[in-house]
């Protein structure tokens, strides 16, 4: 008895985040006819982020917001705008906290850094060694 | 190696911890702010939410002094607690309008019947586009608009009676 209440429990629960009233916004879960414009789609909708499951990208969530920002992107890029404009007119709205490429900002200046300090470093130490072996 | 360079290592490592351990005590903040304030509210034209309250487009908003705008939705159980508010304000004399997101007009018309409708205007955005063009994150979320049409502040979350002074200092403000 117990196994068949949870199950019909389950099965009557709604998914957590497809709560609202409306069905998925048409390009939500299709692709695009054109393979090259739905890759761009694509590589576009996985760095941004989703502002519902804040964490995941768009193109991994199953939130209706997430549905209805791909659908935005699909849309657009169906029009022929490009993944650089739709990227740059969220960040007008969101800030650079939409985007998950880093961008140039002097607060990223340190983690473009990091591999070269590192590489220079290593290279010192790599140095060191040799020579002293050599010598 | 000299006993200096040796340190750096062990230095990057602490430095690192205290990093993640310094994060993990900040409480979290997940809240995402609109970065339009002080902008004008982007250009829109939504049909009406529900029969017998007028459609509302972006033109509406500038109307000479400052309105609420709000997003809710029927299925948003927050929108409820909000909606005792939201009454009262309009009871002062707050003009307040309304976006329902990915609402039916049924579901919006029982949710205004049994909570009360101090909306204006009612604009059904279906696919969340005017939510997104107006970098809201969620529902329910309320905007002040100024007479020109610039959005002058963003409330993220239902308006408590705790929260209606902050609302009203910068609907005066908006003046």
């Amino acid at each position: 008895m117990r196994p068949l209440l949870v199950a019909v429990g389950l099965a009557l629960a709604a998914p957590v985040f497809a709560q609202s009233n409306l069905p998925p916004s048409y390009w939500a879960y299709r692709q695009l006819p054109d393979p090259k414009q739905e890759a761009r789609a694509q590589a576009l909708m996985e760095e941004l982020r989703c502002l519902v499951c804040q964490g995941q990208s768009i193109a991994d969530s199953d939130a209706d917001l997430a549905g209805d920002m791909r659908d935005l992107v699909r849309r657009r890029i169906a029009a022929g705008e490009n993944p650089a404009q739709i990227r740059a007119w969220l960040i007008e709205r969101y800030g650079d906290w939409i985007s998950y490429r880093p961008t140039a900002d002097p607060i990223n200046w340190p983690l473009w850094a990091t591999p070269i300090l590192l590489l220079i470093f290593g290279g010192a130490i790599a140095a060191t060694k040799l020579k002293r072996r050599r010598g | 190696m000299s006993r200096g360079l040796r340190l750096i290592p062990i230095i990057l490592l602490v430095w690192i911890l205290l990093t993640f351990a310094w994060k993990l005590i900040q409480p979290e903040d997940s809240t995402v702010r609109s970065q339009l304030v002080n902008r004008e509210v982007p250009q829109f034209a939504l049909p009406a939410g529900v029969p017998g309250t007028p459609a509302l487009s972006s033109a509406d908003l500038a109307t000479g002094e400052p309105r609420l705008l709000n997003f809710f939705a029927s299925w948003c159980v927050p929108c409820v607690a909000e909606a005792p508010t939201l009454e009262r304000m309009r009871a002062q004399g707050v003009k307040i309008d309304g976006i329902a997101v990915r609402d039916t007009p049924g579901a919006v018309a029982a949710f205004l019947d049994r909570h009360g409708n101090p909306y204006q205007r009612i604009g059904a955005d279906r696919h969340s586009s005017v939510q997104l063009a107006l970098g809201s994150s969620g529902v329910p979320e309320t905007f002040v608009v100024d007479g020109k049409g610039v959005i002058r502040f963003q409330f993220l979350g239902p308006i408590g009676s705790a929260d209606l002074p902050t609302v009203m200092r910068e609907l005066e403000k908006a003046k």
